[in-house]
């Protein structure tokens, strides 16, 4: 309970406080509790509105004993009261004073003095906690030591208006994990706080909304349990709906709008209920506009980015909704030039908001554009769009960085984009610049970005081949974070793609081949699906074929009899049989399947699958095989190779091969059955 | 509702009626400030105002396009019937598209008179179109600019036009596309253009509930403009304010003779009374007298406290006169009260005795040309000059009083135009409700009487409540209206046993001989100042009184009505007011009547906030 302070410090502090404070704290101490009484209201009259006065009472030690005062069931009610108010207007002063008050234990204190029967006692000291709790450097974590507290802070609600107030402004500022959510929850939040927001006060209204916000964020369960709550025979839903109406205050308006967010994100609403295609998400777009505050307009667009996200519909819908793909260009005009000059107040106010303005219009832009291309055409043609993206991946703060990097990563999805604006302005400079030193959440986005960037078709894979990027992709695909390995792999995938022998040898030098295979073990599948991608993307062309299996024949032999012998997903499979089709279509590397009597029982059986794509990636395997090269330009040595198919086809139909695909040809599948059906006409040719 | 007559079809068919009737419903709910008299609303399309290509159908709201739709030459538009009034505030309608056609080639926006119909909206000066092809927007030139995305059959497209600020936005299914236009003329018809085969859209001008939730777009720019008018930036004369606003409530109370809530508020707020004391109270005696029916008394004080007021008005004292004559028939004037044996109970045949508050419905009535349901009539029967309401409110009792030839005063009594004052009057008599407490103390032991058989009568109780504090709230009283005299005749156990002069020979005679003694006035007046029809027409009815058994239910019946008292009441005490030189309207009610003047002469400017900033709006 004791709030010592170290001896130095405090006779330094000493020194400059006032006699009056110290007066004000000697007077707690005064035997006749009626004095002691006066004497906390006259520091309550000295306290309010005066921080100076509050730190000096803090150092002078008052706060122990307003507790102990507060505490001790000797004290009459008033005088508990009275401390209970003081050191509520103490909470009010600056962040140093609630440190202290928290220091001192004041959390557990007070909520012990909820249990008083006394109601003005009790709204004093909630008031007191309200005001602890609200600010950030309170740890939350407080309000659930105790588990008795929630019930009682719950059985409180409906004492008063005042304790409605106070109570579900705590809980909507407490509730910050999901095991937060729960215990409120399961503690009948819902049910309690339900009928609050229809009271006729607008400050209970509000925090009960708030509440829901909070409780129904990323929670299934409290989302699901919401869509079905009555109020006054009202659906939840339709009362956000009322609460959403135009003409009712901004902060319930959006509120609300989260409310329904949150609820449709959680799968608890539909994305194409009318109380979210016509009434959240417009209303939305309207805190987007210029007529708001800029806090408002920050939060609008980051819900509206997250309503949206994962439904094409909605995007579709909002990008058409009151010219919102203009309206956000306007996000980046702050400090506007004109607010320089004329308000220091004002270029502060926008200084502090710009960062926080930029990267919820980009990441509005990603959500916007992730889906639909005339969306993203929309927004690159947007004035200045690329440049302020380009300038965004470069900003100091790390939260515009990330926002600007989605929103680029949401318009590489587009091939007319990658092809035009992304090439006009060198986007990759500065998303190189960008993975060289980022936190890993920048990279896995800036990495995926990339991805797209070194796709065959993009007019930027060059000038990033030859900045280095394959040391940087191959680092990143020993990353601990499986996002960044398989981006990393993903990305060398599409840079192997059809690319020439100096390339291909690059990335096989680069990574490794220990890499490689450490590659196709990782527990990530996505990972290994993106190596084998890279393994079938290098073994193409005959001539590289042979080259990389003349080098690594072995190992990648081994490896692809290691994942096809293990439990893994059939596209893992497919993808493997590919690779071995593509083996099956070098020259020499023709052999080393040859060969191996086990992979061609293997193949076999694979033939014989039941799963069509498995059969169809065999039976192109063996097609490769018995394949007649004469009709093949690029034969080399006909007569020889002519001689090669005629030996594999004799042994192949030793193995049973020939039945197999005889049986193929009547397949129910039409190009199973015509793959089947060429590989025969090799047999007759 | 003169439209309603006027209507395009022939009635007969229900379901057109029904959604006649729906029409007018919602666009009343959503233009209440538009006096369709002077603006009417667009409710079709013109079948006189279209280009030779359009097809119209189905009561002219479905268009379709009978062309050939070569090229841009054989587009063709239709305006609605009417422009869209200012007064709407905000304005909005709605378009289907029933079929695309051949080429979708459609537009639908708003035109000027005269613009060529033989192009799409938007083209020309004076027109705007937001086309379905590209979703360009046209304002006024062939060169459209990107706006919204395209749309096509199945899609409801809606234009909104804000004549607040003078734009427009349009809607595709339900959402806003944002702002289209702005700086738009005023006078804009409703258009559609369309340019190739096989094109229909169906317009939805309110017939149906819109898509898009107009009314919540209409609730931002109400509070909007509220909020303006709260925030109305008053600065330094913010004292000048309060002591404008104190002498007006103070006026007013003064005006209606509360004389101890006057002084009650002049003190505590330590205005000045212009009157004095003893004046208001005469005037308060006299007011009393004539709503209590004493018209022979209240002529008498009158004569006595001003003696030259009733010589220089001989209409006025003519009127008075009537109306003596009209209670001594109900029984209630002192000359024939006092000869009669009087049966309290008797009294209780008029549970709408007015008490003293003002209703200001003679008074003011010129002041007011609009206005809905009236709430004053307080028997429950509607006058004939009245018909603007039937359709909603009096309707049931209009065939009782067909022939019902009220004088005139009376009718302006009821007249709907009284709305906003008699919702002032129940602000008003909150204030006042102390002091008519102590009024009725002050009234004198007869008058205690009748208040007392109020409430032992009980019937009636809580209206009687009511009328000491002055309010008139009709859906109230006319419930016990004429039930409560059933129930008051009823408690008499003589189902017909009102009589005339309360049933006492003398009195009857005494009222034949005042009969006689106004005959010989209104003689006189023809004499002295020419023949006056209204007053002829006054005596004539007045007298008719005495053809029937039954004076209360006959067809002139009207007259005894207690609440008719009120407009000569207040023209009394004007008539008093102004011989002290004192205004004749308190200043308050003037005010208001200005303030609904103005905003009447916003709607005729086109300054479309007017629709918002209603002066009933700010009566509570």
């Amino acid at each position: 309970m004791a709030c010592l302070l170290e001896a130095p410090l405090r006779i330094s502090v000493l020194s400059e406080v006032t006699a009056t404070s110290r007066h004000y704290v000697d007077r707690l101490f005064d035997p006749d509790p009626q004095k002691v009484l006066q004497g906390v209201i006259d520091m309550k009259n000295a306290v309010i509105g005066n921080n100076k006065q509050k730190a000096n009472l803090i150092v002078l030690g008052a706060v122990p004993r307003l507790l102990y005062l507060l505490q001790q069931s000797s004290s009459s009610p008033e005088l508990r009261t009275e401390c209970a108010v003081v050191l509520g207007s103490l909470a009010m002063g600056t962040e140093n004073n609630i440190k202290s008050l928290v220091d001192c234990h004041i959390i557990p204190a007070l909520l012990q003095g909820l249990l008083c029967p006394d109601l003005i006692f009790i709204e004093a000291c909630l008031r007191c906690l309200r005001t602890v709790f609200i600010s950030p450097v309170t740890p939350v974590q407080l309000l659930y030591t105790d588990p008795t507290v929630i019930p009682h802070l719950m059985s409180l609600l409906s004492r008063s208006q005042r304790t409605q107030e106070y109570i579900t402004q705590i809980f909507s500022h407490c509730c910050k994990t999901p095991e937060h959510q729960t215990v409120l929850f399961s503690h009948g939040a819902i049910q309690n706080i339900a009928p609050l927001l229809i009271y006729h006060s607008y400050k209970v209204r509000m925090q009960a909304l708030k509440c829901f916000s909070v409780l129904a964020y990323e929670n299934t369960q409290v989302s699901m349990t919401l869509v079905n709550v009555l109020v006054e025979g009202e659906l939840l839903s339709q009362v956000f709906v009322r609460m959403m109406q135009r003409d009712q205050p901004i902060e319930m308006q959006l509120t609300a709008a989260k409310c329904l967010t949150y609820m449709c994100r959680a799968g608890a609403i539909r994305t194409d209920d009318s109380c979210v295609v016509l009434k959240a998400l417009p209303c939305l777009v309207r805190m987007c506009s210029k007529e708001h505050l800029l806090e408002e307009r920050v939060e609008g667009a980051e819900t509206l980015a997250y309503l949206m996200e994962p439904d094409v519909e909605l995007q579709r819908i909002a990008s058409t909704t009151d010219h919102l793909v203009a309206m956000l260009a306007d996000y980046f005009k702050y400090p506007s030039s004109v607010s320089a000059i004329n308000d220091i107040k004002r270029l502060d106010h926008d200084l502090k908001h710009a960062h926080e303005l930029r990267q919820a219009a980009f990441k509005l832009y990603a959500s916007l554009g992730s889906n639909d291309e005339d969306i993203r055409k929309k927004i690159t043609e947007t004035e200045n769009m690329m440049d302020r993206i380009v300038s965004g991946l470069s900003e100091s703060s790390i939260k515009v960085r990330l926002a600007a990097v989605r929103c680029l990563h949401s318009l590489s999805r587009s091939v007319q984009q990658l092809r035009t604006s992304f090439h006009d302005h060198a986007v990759w400079k500065p998303l190189m610049k960008l993975l060289q030193n980022a936190p890993d959440e920048v990279l896995v986005m800036a990495s995926s970005t990339l991805c797209n960037l070194l796709l065959e078709f993009s007019p930027s894979k060059e000038p990033i081949l030859e900045s280095g990027v394959i040391e940087l992709l191959c680092g990143l695909t020993q990353s601990d974070s499986p996002a960044l390995r398989v981006n990393g792999i993903w990305a060398l995938m599409n840079m192997a793609f059809q690319a020439d022998q100096k390339v291909k040898v690059e990335i096989v030098r680069s990574l490794g081949t220990e890499q490689l295979f450490r590659l196709l073990s990782d527990p990530d599948s996505n990972v290994l699906m993106k190596t084998l991608g890279l393994l079938r993307n290098l073994l193409s062309t005959r001539t590289h074929i042979d080259q990389i299996m003349s080098s690594h024949g072995k190992q990648i032999m081994q490896a692809v009899t290691l994942i096809l012998e293990a439990e893994h997903s059939i596209e893992v499979k497919e993808q493997t049989l590919c690779i071995l089709a593509n083996i099956a279509d070098g020259n020499a590397a023709k052999e080393l399947i040859m060969t191996n009597d086990d992979m061609l029982q293997k193949i076999k059986h694979y033939m014989g699958h039941s799963n069509v794509k498995l059969q169809l990636a065999a039976t192109f395997c063996i097609s490769n095989l018995i394949w007649n090269e004469e009709d093949v330009q690029a034969v080399v040595n006909s007569d020889c190779a002519h001689k090669g198919s005629q030996e594999r086809q004799d042994k192949l139909r030793e193995m049973g091969f020939v039945d197999v695909l005889h049986k193929l040809t009547q397949a129910s599948d039409p190009n199973l059955c015509d793959r089947a059906k060429t590989a025969m006409q090799q047999y007759l040719a | 509702m003169a439209e309603l007559a006027a209507g395009i079809l022939p009635s007969g068919d229900p379901a057109f009626n029904y959604q006649e009737h729906e029409l007018n419903e919602r666009l009343k709910h959503l233009y209440p400030a538009v006096n369709e008299e002077e603006t009417p609303l667009p409710r079709s399309w013109s079948p006189k105002d279209k280009y030779s290509y359009i097809g119209l159908s189905q009561n002219n709201l479905r268009v379709h396009y009978k062309g050939h739709g070569k090229n841009h030459k054989d587009a063709a538009s239709v305006r609605a019937t009417h422009p869209i009034p200012a007064a709407c505030g905000i304005y909005y309608f709605e378009v289907k598209i029933v079929s695309k056609g051949r080429d979708g080639y459609m537009g639908i926006g708003l035109s000027a008179q005269g613009v060529n119909m033989n192009r799409l909206p938007g083209w020309d000066k004076h027109s705007y179109g937001y086309h379905g092809d590209d979703g360009h927007s046209f304002c006024s030139s062939g060169t459209g600019q990107p706006y919204g995305p395209t749309f096509t059959t199945g899609d409801v497209i809606g234009c909104c036009v804000n004549l607040i600020n003078n734009t427009c936005f349009y809607t595709k299914n339900g959402i806003s596309l944002g702002v289209a236009f702005t700086d738009l003329p005023p006078n804009l018809y409703p258009t559609v253009g369309l340019q190739t085969p096989g094109e229909i859209v169906d317009a939805n001008f309110g017939q149906q509930p819109f898509v898009f939730d107009i009314e919540d777009y209409m609730s931002e720019w109400r509070a909007k403009i509220h909020g303006m008018i709260a925030r109305f930036p008053i600065g330094e004369r913010l004292g000048e304010w309060q002591v404008v606003l104190q002498n007006m409530v103070s006026s007013y109370l003064v005006h209606h003779g509360y004389c101890a809530t006057a002084t009650a508020f002049a003190r505590a707020t330590e205005t000045l009374i212009q009157e004095d004391q003893t004046s208001i109270k005469n005037r308060q005696r006299i007011q009393k007298l004539v709503l209590a029916g004493r018209v022979g008394e209240a002529i008498e004080a009158t004569q006595q406290l001003y003696p030259t007021l009733l010589e220089h008005n001989p209409n006025l004292l003519f009127m008075l006169k009537c109306r003596q004559f009209v209670e001594m028939v109900n029984g209630t004037d002192s000359e024939v009260c006092c000869l009669s044996v009087r049966s309290p109970k008797s009294q209780d045949s008029y549970p709408g005795s007015p008490g003293l508050t003002p209703r200001h419905a003679a008074g003011n009535a010129h002041l007011h040309a609009a206005g809905a349901d009236s709430p004053t009539c307080s028997n429950g029967v509607t006058p004939p000059a009245k018909s603007k309401s039937h359709g909603f409110t009096g309707g049931v009792k209009y065939a009782s009083v067909s022939s019902s030839s009220a004088s005139a005063s009376s009718s302006t009594s009821s007249s709907p135009s009284s709305v906003n004052y008699s919702e002032s009057n129940s602000s008003d008599s909150t204030k006042s409700q102390p002091h008519s407490a102590n009024s009725t103390q002050e009234t004198s032991d007869s008058e205690m009487d009748v208040e007392a058989e109020h409430y032992t009568n009980g019937v009636v109780e809580g209206s009687s409540a009511r009328i000491m504090n002055g309010t008139y709230k009709h859906e109230e009283i006319l419930q016990p209206d004429d039930n409560s005299i059933g129930n008051g005749v009823t408690n008499d156990s003589c189902s017909n046993g009102r009589q005339l002069c309360g049933g006492n020979q003398a009195a009857t005679e005494r009222m034949i001989q005042f009969g006689r003694e106004l005959q010989m006035l209104n003689e006189q007046l023809c004499r002295e100042y020419g023949k006056n029809t209204t007053h002829k027409k006054m005596l004539q009815d007045a007298f008719s009184l005495l053809a029937y058994s039954d004076p209360w239910n006959c067809p002139v019946g009207q007259q005894l009505d207690p609440t008719q008292r009120e407009s000569l009441c207040s023209a009394l005490n004007s008539a008093i007011l102004v011989s002290q030189n004192l205004p004749k309207q308190p200043p308050l009610m003037l005010a208001l009547g200005q303030a609904t003047e103005c905003v009447q002469l916003m709607a005729r400017v086109r300054s479309g906030s007017c629709s918002f900033a209603r002066v009933d709006n700010f009566l509570h």
